[in-house]
C-alpha cells in the first residue's frame, strides 16, 4: 500500500488502518481519518485513551504496529530515515510540558532550529526570535532559562519554538492545559490567526472543551472502551448529532441532555 | 495571496508630510533573497503602511516590522502603534504580537558584576557549601540516632533494593578492577624484587598494599562513580519532579525516607565489597606469582604470615567511613540539585568529584593517624 486512496488526494495527512500498540498491548486499532489542508484538527478522548500516542505516531516518534500514515501523497511510515528528516522539517511540535532545552535560554531555544536549518544572518534570527516570543506574549524574556519561568510560560515558549520554522503542520500536545482562562483564550486566538495568516495545518491533542469548540473544524474522538475511533467530524455537530452516545456525553461534559447554552462557534 | 511570480522583498521608508510611511513589497521568504531597505529608517513608528505590491510572506516580515516598532518605541509609551494599511492576516499577527507589552524589567537579568563582587560571591558560595556539608553530616547523625532508637520511618523494601544495587550488582566491576590491580602490583613488584632474588616478597607487597590501601580505595572510587552518581541523579530528578515535596506534604521526612536507607546500605556493603576486593586482588597477585615460578601454596603461606589481622582490619575500618562519604555526598548533591535536567547533571558531577576528593583526603588523614599510632 504505497498510495493513499484517490479520495484523499487533497488531504494533508491521511491515516489508513492504523493500529497502535506497545509491544503486545493494543492501544487503538483501525484508525482511518484525513486532515485537510488548513484544518484545525482535534484529537480528543478520555484520559489515557492514546491521544498523545496517536500524536507520537503522526510525528514518527513511534512506529505503527499496522497501517500507514501519509503526508500529501507520500508514505511517511514506509519512508527511509533520511527521507523522514525532510518530512520532519515541515512539522512543528509542542510537547506537553514544553520540553524546552534546559541548558539554553528561551531565545537560544528558538534560534537553534533557525541557525541549523537556514542561512539567515544573526540579526534576522534575533528579530524572528523576538517576534515569535511576542506572538505568545513573552516579549522581553529572551535571556531567561526555562527553569526561571513558570510552567505556563514554558508551555507558551514551547509553542514559540514549534513555530520557529513556520511549519506547514503544527502539532500541539495539550496546549491549553495549565493555562489560565485568559491565556488559554489568547492561545486559541493565536492558533486561529496562525492558520489564517500562514496557512498552517494544525493538529491539537486536547480535552479542553472550550478550546475545542472555539478553534476546531474537524476532530477525531478516540473511544477508550472500544479501542478505536468513536467519531470523526466537526465537534459542534458531533455534540448535537453524533450517533455515538459516548461522543455526545464527552462533548457535553457528561450531561445527557441538550446544554442550555449551546454556543457552537 | 496575490502575485504568484517571485519578486525580491523590498522595504521603502518615505514621508508624507509629518507622517512616516513604510511601503513593503515582494515576497518575504526565509529561504529567498535578503530584503532590501530603501531610505533611512524613521525614528518614529509608521503612521501607515503601503502593501499593494506585497506578495507571499512568512514570519520574516512581521519580525522585521516588530523589530522596528520595538527600536523606536519610547519607554513608558503604552499607545498601540498604528497598523493602517496592513492586509488583515498580517494585521492580525501584528496585533497579537503587540498585545502583551514587552517586559521591561525582564531584560535586566544577568549583569556583569565587578571582580570584587564576583570574588565575594564565590567566597560566600564556598562558605555556604561548607555549611551545607556540615549541616548534612549533622542531619545524618541525627537520622542515624532516630534509626537506632527505632523512630526513623522508611520502607525496608527501599533499603533492600539499595543493598542489592550497591552490593551484589557491583560485584562484577569490583572483581575486574581489583583483579587487575593485584595483577599490576605483582608485575611491577616482581620486576624490582627479582633483581634482588627476592621474588617471593611479591606476596608481602601485594598482600599488604591490597588490604591496607588499594582494595578499599579502589572499591570506594568505583562505588562513588557507580552508586554515588546514581544517588545524586535519582534524588536530583526526584527533586526536579517535585517528588520530594510530595513526600514532605505527606508528613514523611525526606531525609529518613531517602537518605537513611542509602546511607545504611552503603555503609554496610562497603566493608563486604572491600573484603571481597582484597581477596580477588591477592588472587591476581598469586596468578602472576605462579607465572614467575612461585608455587601458589608458598605464595599463600607467605601472604598469611605477613598480613596480620590488624593490617587487614585497617582497610575494613576505613571502608565504613568511605561508604558514608560516598552516600552522603551523592544524597547531599541530589537533595540540593536545581530544578532542571541540566542541574541534575551538575549535581551528579559534583557528587562524584566531592566523594572522590573526600575519600583521598580522608585516606591520607588515616595514613597520618595510623603512622602516629604505629599500626
Amino acid at each position: 500500500m504505497n498510495q493513499p486512496p484517490e479520495t484523499a488526494a487533497k488531504a494533508k495527512i491521511t491515516v489508513r488502518d492504523l493500529t497502535m500498540a506497545y509491544d503486545s498491548f493494543v492501544v487503538m486499532r483501525d484508525l482511518n481519518f484525513e486532515v485537510a489542508e488548513k484544518d484545525i484538527f482535534i484529537i480528543m478522548g478520555g484520559s489515557g485513551c492514546g491521544k498523545s500516542t496517536l500524536l507520537r505516531h503522526l510525528i514518527g516518534l513511534h512506529e505503527p504496529a499496522q497501517g500507514s500514515i501519509f503526508y500529501g501523497n507520500e508514505n511517511f511510515t514506509a519512508a527511509s530515515p533520511e527521507d523522514r528528516v525532510e518530512f520532519i522539517k515541515r512539522f512543528g511540535v509542542m510537547y506537553q510540558s514544553g520540553a524546552l532545552w534546559s541548558s539554553l535560554t528561551l531565545a537560544e531555544n528558538i534560534a537553534l532550529p533557525l541557525e541549523e536549518n537556514t542561512a539567515l544572518p544573526p540579526r534576522t534570527i534575533r528579530d524572528l526570535v523576538s517576534y515569535k516570543l511576542a506572538l505568545v506574549g513573552l516579549s522581553g524574556y529572551e535571556d531567561y532559562y526555562p527553569a526561571q519561568i513558570s510552567g505556563g510560560m514554558n508551555k507558551r515558549a514551547g509553542i514559540a519554538r514549534a513555530m520557529a520554522l513556520d511549519p506547514e503542520i503544527l502539532f500541539l500536545d495539550e496546549p491549553g492545559a495549565g493555562l489560565d482562562p485568559l491565556s488559554s483564550r489568547r492561545l486559541d486566538d493565536l492558533i486561529l490567526r496562525l492558520r489564517d495568516s500562514l496557512g498552517s495545518t494544525i493538529v491539537i491533542v486536547t480535552h479542553e472543551l472550550a478550546s475545542i469548540f472555539a478553534v476546531a473544524n474537524n476532530s477525531i474522538f478516540l473511544d477508550t472502551v472500544t479501542r478505536t475511533q468513536g467519531a470523526i467530524g466537526n465537534p459542534s455537530e458531533l455534540r448535537d448529532h453524533s450517533e455515538n452516545p459516548a461522543v455526545r456525553l464527552f462533548l457535553r461534559r457528561g450531561e445527557a441532555s441538550e446544554p442550555s447554552s449551546a454556543s457552537p462557534s | 495571496m496575490p502575485a504568484k511570480e517571485s519578486s525580491s522583498p523590498l522595504a521603502r521608508w518615505t514621508r508624507d508630510g509629518e507622517q512616516v510611511v513604510l511601503a513593503v513589497s515582494g515576497d518575504w521568504r526565509r529561504g529567498g533573497v535578503a530584503p532590501k531597505i530603501q531610505g533611512k529608517a524613521a525614528d518614529a513608528p509608521p503612521a501607515r503602511y503601503v502593501t499593494d505590491d506585497l506578495g507571499d510572506f512568512d514570519s520574516t516580515l512581521p519580525a522585521f516590522i516588530l523589530s522596528h516598532l520595538r527600536t523606536v518605541a519610547k519607554p513608558g509609551d503604552d499607545a498601540k502603534p498604528s497598523l493602517d494599511g496592513l492586509p488583515p492576516d498580517l494585521r492580525g499577527l501584528m496585533e497579537l504580537a503587540l498585545a502583551v507589552p514587552e517586559e521591561a524589567e525582564a531584560h535586566q537579568v544577568p549583569t556583569d558584576a565587578s571582580e570584587i563582587t564576583k570574588l565575594g560571591k564565590t567566597s560566600l558560595n564556598v562558605w555556604a557549601s561548607v555549611r551545607s556539608v556540615a549541616e548534612f553530616t549533622g542531619l545524618s547523625v541525627l537520622a542515624l540516632g532516630r534509626f537506632a532508637t527505632g523512630r526513623a520511618r522508611f520502607r525496608s523494601r527501599d533499603f533492600w533494593v539499595v543493598v542489592q544495587e550497591c552490593g551484589a550488582q557491583a560485584l562484577p566491576i569490583v572483581s575486574l578492577i581489583s583483579f587487575l590491580i593485584g595483577l599490576i602490583l605483582a608485575f611491577v613488584g616482581n620486576v624490582q624484587l627479582a633483581s634482588f632474588g627476592a621474588s617471593l616478597y611479591v606476596a608481602d607487597l601485594v598482600g599488604i598494599a591490597m588490604v591496607r590501601e588499594m582494595g578499599v580505595v579502589m572499591t570506594a572510587i568505583i562505588m562513588s562513580g557507580r552508586t554515588g552518581a546514581a544517588f545524586a541523579a535519582h534524588l536530583g530528578s526526584m527533586k526536579a519532579n517535585q517528588e520530594i515535596d510530595a513526600l514532605k506534604t505527606f508528613g514523611f521526612d525526606p531525609f529518613d525516607f531517602l537518605v537513611l536507607p542509602r546511607l545504611l546500605a552503603l555503609v554496610l556493603m562497603m566493608p563486604l565489597l572491600t573484603l571481597y576486593a582484597n581477596a580477588v586482588g591477592i588472587f591476581g597477585g598469586m596468578l602472576v606469582g605462579a607465572a614467575v615460578g612461585i608455587p601458589p601454596v608458598l605464595y599463600w603461606n607467605e601472604t598469611v604470615a605477613t598480613v596480620s589481622l590488624t593490617t587487614a582490619s585497617l582497610g575494613v575500618f576505613k571502608s565504613f567511613f568511605f561508604g558514608a562519604v560516598i552516600a552522603m555526598s551523592g544524597c547531599l548533591q541530589g537533595m540540593h540539585a536545581g530544578n532542571s535536567s541540566a542541574a541534575v547533571g551538575e549535581a551528579t558531577t559534583r557528587a562524584v568529584v566531592a566523594s572522590i576528593t573526600g575519600i583521598i583526603v580522608l585516606d591520607s588523614g588515616f595514613a597520618a593517624i595510623f603512622t602516629v599510632l604505629d599500626i
